[in-house]
């Protein structure tokens, strides 16, 4: 039997350093007796696009006489014995591809994820399923070896092309010695140490099995853990335990915890009260529509208005995240400013006079003219310095009057008359009640966003309204759906004429 | 200054007999070039050669010490006009760029230049751009040299045999008068690999001496009657002393076993794969020994009748695989063969796909089929229907227990298929790009106006036409932007066409066939120049307008005095295009302003990929060296983010990206900037300008702070964190 090449192929983006990668591993057979070939179509690849390293090696201990070896300058599917893929997706297209097969191919890849344009565009969420990926390349792969190698990079200060190189070493796949990698790292000269830290980080990974790393999924808090020292908070926790259904508890306790962040605990009284009333209304098993009603009626009354946005961007614990996140180091000054762009709808909204606020808001009042001309542009306010601070502060405070606000008082009139179209429909149509809480989905963002998707929710909600015994829960989420695929509404009217709804 | 520097692998062209080159194709082939003893290079760059430019851009001193001249070529006719100065003067010369689109550009120059016919050497290396990867329409070079017969070289591809093809290409070319095209394919170009050197070679007839004797002979310009005694020069004398050459040099190569009855017929760029796909069949090994014989045609033009009736001689049938289509190879083949009254069957494209790249995929598919045909090997057994057994998906089954805890524990969906959850992953702009907010802005007056027809141009701008910009409605070739949208143009709309075109692309003929145009014919329409400082896409190499201070071009050229120079009235110059408010007063002003005759817009602003290339080093030095340095990132506030993923639809940066909600009511992920970030300020603009949210910070870190910084930063923090501390604690009552 004739030796064969070793067929190596890399899947990266670009800048990702799959180029390195491939040099390195070029290097290291060259230096250890073998002949290299390594090929790539590099161009418009660099800008962001996916692109294929191909890697052939030969040992020249095999070779006949003069006889080189003829290697190939793209890799055949079903013909490569090692796949190394900078990230999830990209390994799920070396399977789709047909690089990756369960007879001899090592499949080496990091599980984080670089969103495609597809998935970052969406209006709510376009992720694809990283489990499902994950499934397909280890399904497809003779030897799977998985791990977060950005945060394995990140964590030795250097880049994942070294991770995979370390990685690659310990699968055990070439052969050639972690010694002859390191060597190869050492020999190329650049950054030299963080690449040998990030390759032993990886090399201890993959020594150890390698398992994947679970994606804790710790956003909800464990309730038995919960004891509020405040007498009021702590009341109200009792009472969502006694009065919900345990699997609704953990959320609606959720809600109540934003709600006395947001205003103060009789509005949390509120919510919860305005929740037991849907409970009234639903079958006693229906743990569903309390949990998601639950869910969207806190965010609803959380709304964002300008006072809630300058109280969080005012608070200590964001300074801290800003810092952890810019990677702060030791004697750096940071400041940070913001981008705020309060329009004459902003602002009338939030003075604690309705009457005010509604004389502001008609283009007509000379009011409204004055307020326009110096709302034109945004503003940069510098939260760190102390002009910006106290403003942002002062802005905050306005809390206390919030009730006494137009938005309140809107919000609020919205709110009911959602609750109301649940409530009607909980007893008789359970399903379509769910679809209606969620449809509170569709209202998100500030300014124009906000204005669109509320547009788009009351278009769904007059078509429930007038449609009522044709639209079912399954049309329902048609709609929301389609009101989430494009800025334009073009998809909501389509969807709507489809089903003779316009 | 481009993209990537070569100037560290520029020392192995100094290699002398002997020693063994390892490297990348494209920096052997320059090495060959001084083998030869060429006395002039010139080229325009454009991907697979771009780094053909690039090492030879870099490697001046070099060719200063052999006397060669260099000429980074305004466009690929230029490069081949220069070609003029082989056919009077026995000097070697070679030009390189991108075909197919380069050799249309050159195609009037090559035309004349093939006609009269050289006595120098003359070497066209094209970078064959057909295939995975490719950027350009799929056609192939093979056309243009049959047409105007120029000879064409399509070495296998490994360094050795490209290195030769270079030094057999400009034997060739002085043997039979005829300027000779060499292919190499994008893969070839960087294929790494060694072969052994020999010394450089400095050209025996210098540039000093044409220039000091010129020589004249009406008998080599294209004009009556010359032109006619050329074409029959060319049938009666070049081409047959061409095939003289190639027989008497063996260009072309026998492999294989010569008992079998069956061949194969391949070009020497294919060459390793079919080797590939016959050592799968069982046929051939790893070192090209095949059972089955092969025809490399290492010279794709002119086929060479001998060669084939000898390889066709008692064989049964022969398979040509040849890439592409039309076939002309195997219809030349099948011209030849029957005019010698050859019985031997051919096939090609009744075994091989018409159209598309033939991959070792591909040609293992076709040759298993021919041989399957003739009897030489088994079909396969037809695959057994395989029966799947039912069983239970064991690895998702999720404990009832842990459902009550969970969420969406009532959702949970089948898992997607494969191509449900792979996305294409088209090329997009750089993180930090200047010529994002251009299409940004664009989109934004787009709501006011509504949508115009945009002509798009060849460059990264082109990258509009993909998500999230989804802008540009044509593409016509390079510096064709404003060309591509002349016709629309009337009095009875109110709306103009917009032209986009690169800085590159306004030198390379924009500025004539676009803007000149444009002022010519009356043109309303809007161009858009896109000033970068580079021709950015090709690998950021310098151009007239560069701002670059390079030591052996003259940059500094503004394109709004060319423009102007040319007659334009109605001229904005952007000197940020992150502007976003200028960005898009100027648009909308140039879309509605009652003036009449061509707009022009100039946005300039240097490419992020080079400026960054340029600064990093220095701002590094800098923070060691303990000076005060500001770098400027942006962020956003997971808290206020409601994920509508507005903002990264009016943008499209790489670090501008998602990552799951971290808060427990929310579902849909939220924006989020990554530390790539480099501050360039689009996001921040893009919030102002179309009113999104107030989630978007921008972060000043101070390095090595001055003492004024440090006090004033105390003095801040210290009452901030007071209001800070009571705000907490009040909130803290509250908290569990």
């Amino acid at each position: 039997m004739q030796a064969k090449p070793i067929k190596i192929a890399i899947l990266a983006m670009g800048g990702e350093g799959g180029g390195v990668l491939a040099n390195w591993i070029v290097a290291l057979g060259e230096h250890n007796g073998y002949i290299a070939q390594t090929t790539s179509v590099p161009g418009v690849a660099q800008r962001t696009g996916a692109t294929i390293y191909y890697v052939e090696l030969f040992p020249k201990s095999q070779i006949k006489g003069d006889k080189a070896p003829v290697l190939a300058l793209m890799p055949m599917p079903g013909d490569v014995d090692v796949v190394l893929a900078s990230e999830l997706m990209e390994a799920g297209r070396a399977v789709q591809r047909g690089f990756v097969t369960p007879d001899r191919t090592t499949l080496i890849t990091s599980t984080h994820r670089v969103y495609s344009i597809a998935e970052k565009t969406a209006m709510g969420d376009g992720r694809v399923d990283s489990e499902a990926l994950i499934e397909h390349t280890r399904a497809a792969a003779k030897k799977y070896i998985h791990f977060d190698m950005a945060k394995a990079a990140e964590e030795a200060g250097s880049v994942i092309s070294a991770v995979l190189f370390g990685a690659l070493s310990a699968s055990g796949v070439l052969p050639f010695s972690r010694e002859q990698f390191e060597q190869t790292i050492e020999r190329g000269g650049v950054g030299v140490k963080p690449s040998l830290r990030a390759f032993a980080n990886a090399y201890r990974r993959v020594g150890n099995e390698g398992a994947a790393d679970e994606q804790t999924d710790a956003k909800i808090r464990d309730l038995s853990q919960i004891n509020p020292k405040h007498p009021k908070v702590a009341a109200l926790v009792n009472q969502v335990r006694q009065q919900f259904p345990e699997d609704s508890q953990a959320i609606i306790v959720e809600g109540v915890r934003r709600l006395i962040d947001f205003q103060d605990v009789d509005y949390a009284q509120l919510y919860v009260q305005r929740l037991l009333q849907v409970q009234q209304k639903a079958h006693a098993d229906d743990t569903a529509l309390l949990r998601e009603t639950g869910r969207y009626l806190a965010l609803w009354m959380s709304f964002e208005d300008a006072i809630r946005v300058a109280e969080l961007k005012t608070r200590s614990s964001r300074f801290e995240r800003v810092q952890d996140e810019v990677k702060l180091a030791d004697g750096q000054i940071l400041t940070i400013n913001e981008y705020m762009h309060p329009r004459v709808e902003e602002i009338s909204e939030i003075l604690p006079c309705t009457k005010l606020g509604r004389w502001l808001l008609k283009p007509s009042s000379w009011g409204h003219k004055l307020l326009r001309k110096f709302t034109q542009e945004g503003r940069v306010i510098q939260t760190s310095s102390l002009r910006g601070f106290l403003m942002l502060h002062t802005l905050g405070g306005l809390k206390r009057w919030r009730r006494k606000t137009l938005r309140y008082q809107v919000e609020q009139e919205r709110i009911e008359k959602w609750l109301a179209r649940i409530e009607q429909n909980a007893g008789s149509h359970p399903a379509l009640a769910l679809e209606i809480a969620r449809t509170q989905r569709l209202v998100k963002g500030y300014g124009d966003t906000h204005l669109r998707g509320l547009k788009n929710f009351h278009t769904v909600m007059e078509a429930l309204d007038r449609h009522q015994n044709r639209i079912s829960p399954d049309i329902l989420q048609t709609l929301r759906d389609a009101a989430l695929a494009d800025e334009q509404g073009k998809e909501l009217d389509k969807a709507l004429k489809a089903h003779a709804l316009a | 200054m481009a993209e990537r520097s070569f100037v560290e692998e520029v020392k192995k062209l100094r290699l002398g007999d002997g020693e063994v080159f390892s490297g990348e194709g494209i920096l052997a082939v320059t090495k060959a070039l001084l083998e030869s003893g060429v006395s002039y290079v010139a080229g325009y760059q454009g991907a697979p050669i771009s780094h053909l430019m690039d090492v030879l851009a870099d490697a001046q001193d070099i060719l200063t010490d052999y006397g060669i001249r260099f000429e980074n070529s305004a466009s690929e006719a230029t490069a081949a006009a220069s070609l003029a100065a082989s056919v009077n003067y026995p000097l070697r010369g070679a030009v390189t760029f991108k075909a197919t689109v380069g050799t249309n550009v050159a195609s009037d120059a090559l035309a004349n230049l093939a006609s009269g016919g050289v006595k120098g050497g003359a070497l066209i290396i094209v970078g064959e751009d057909y295939g995975e990867g490719s950027s350009i329409m799929q056609e192939r070079s093979h056309a243009f040299a049959m047409k105007s017969q120029i000879w064409m070289l399509d070495p296998r591809p490994n360094l050795p045999c490209i290195v030769q093809a270079v030094k057999d290409g400009f034997d060739l070319s002085e043997a039979s008068n005829t300027p000779v095209m060499l292919q190499l394919r994008i893969r070839a170009c960087h294929v790494h690999g060694q072969f052994v050197a020999s010394d450089n070679k400095r050209a025996k007839f210098s540039l000093k001496e044409a220039m000091e004797q010129p020589e004249r002979d009406i008998d080599r310009i294209v004009l009556p009657p010359a032109s006619f005694l050329h074409e029959k020069e060319k049938v009666e004398q070049r081409w047959p002393a061409a095939i003289r050459f190639i027989e008497e040099r063996q260009l072309n190569e026998f492999f294989g076993d010569d008992n079998e009855d069956i061949g194969l017929i391949v070009q020497g760029g294919g060459y390793n794969s079919v080797i590939r796909a016959l050592e799968h069949l069982g046929l051939a090994d790893v070192f090209g020994e095949s059972k089955i014989p092969l025809y490399v045609m290492n010279v794709a033009y002119p086929l060479i009748d001998s060669e084939l009736i000898k390889f066709c001689e008692g064989k049964r049938a022969v398979l040509v695989l040849e890439e592409g289509q039309p076939n002309f190879v195997e219809q030349n083949i099948t011209a030849i063969l029957n005019r010698h009254k050859c019985q031997t069957e051919l096939h090609g494209k009744d075994f091989l796909p018409m159209a598309g790249e033939y991959n070792t995929q591909t040609m293992l598919k076709g040759i298993r089929a021919f041989l399957e045909h003739y009897g030489r090997i088994e079909p396969l057994p037809a695959p057994k229907p395989t029966v799947v057994p039912r069983v239970e998906d064991n690895k998702r089954k999720v404990e009832v227990s842990d459902l009550s805890q969970a969420v969406e524990a009532a959702e949970v969906k089948p898992m997607g298929s494969l191509d449900e959850n792979v996305h294409a992953r088209p090329p997009g702009f750089c993180t930090g790009c200047p010529e994002r907010p251009i299409f940004t802005a664009m989109k934004l007056v787009e709501r006011e106006l509504g949508e115009h027809h945009v002509s798009a141009d060849i460059g990264c701008h082109l990258f509009s036409i993909l998500p999230p910009f989804n802008l540009g409605n044509t593409t016509m070739g390079y510096g064709l932007g404003g060309a591509g949208a002349a016709a629309l143009n009337t009095d009875q709309s109110e709306k103009r066409a917009i032209s986009i075109m690169g800085d590159g692309g306004f030198w390379h003929n924009g500025l004539t066939s676009g803007i000149a145009n444009a002022v010519f014919n009356q043109s309303d329409n809007l161009t858009i120049v896109v000033d970068n400082s580079y021709t950015a896409a090709t690998g950021g190499q310098d151009i007239l307008s560069s701002k670059a201070q390079n030591p052996t071009r003259s940059t500094g050229h503004l394109i709004e005095k060319a423009a102007r120079g040319v007659g334009v009235k109605w001229l904005r110059t952007i000197k940020r295009t992150y502007d976003l408010k200028a960005m898009t007063e100027s648009l909308r002003e140039a879309l509605t302003t009652k003036t009449k005759g061509p707009k022009v817009i100039i946005a300039q602003s240097e490419c992020m990929l080079n400026r960054q290339r340029r600064e990093r080093g220095q701002v590094r030095k800098a923070i060691a060296a303990g000076e005060r340095v500001v770098r400027e990132r942006f962020g956003v506030d997971p808290d206020t983010c409601t994920g509508d993923h507005s903002c990264i639809r009016l943008s499209g940066c790489p670090s501008l990206s998602i990552r799951p909600n971290p808060d427990a009511l929310r579902t849909d992920p939220v924006a989020t900037v990554m530390n790539s970030c480099v501050g360039c300020g689009l996001c921040g603009e893009v919030s102002h300008a179309a009113i999104l949210c107030p989630s978007f910070y921008r972060a000043q870190i101070i390095s090595n702070p001055t003492g004024m910084d440090k006090f004033r930063e105390k003095l801040r923090r210290g009452i901030i964190s007071w209001f800070q501390r009571r705000s907490a604690a009040k909130r803290e009552q509250y908290a569990f």
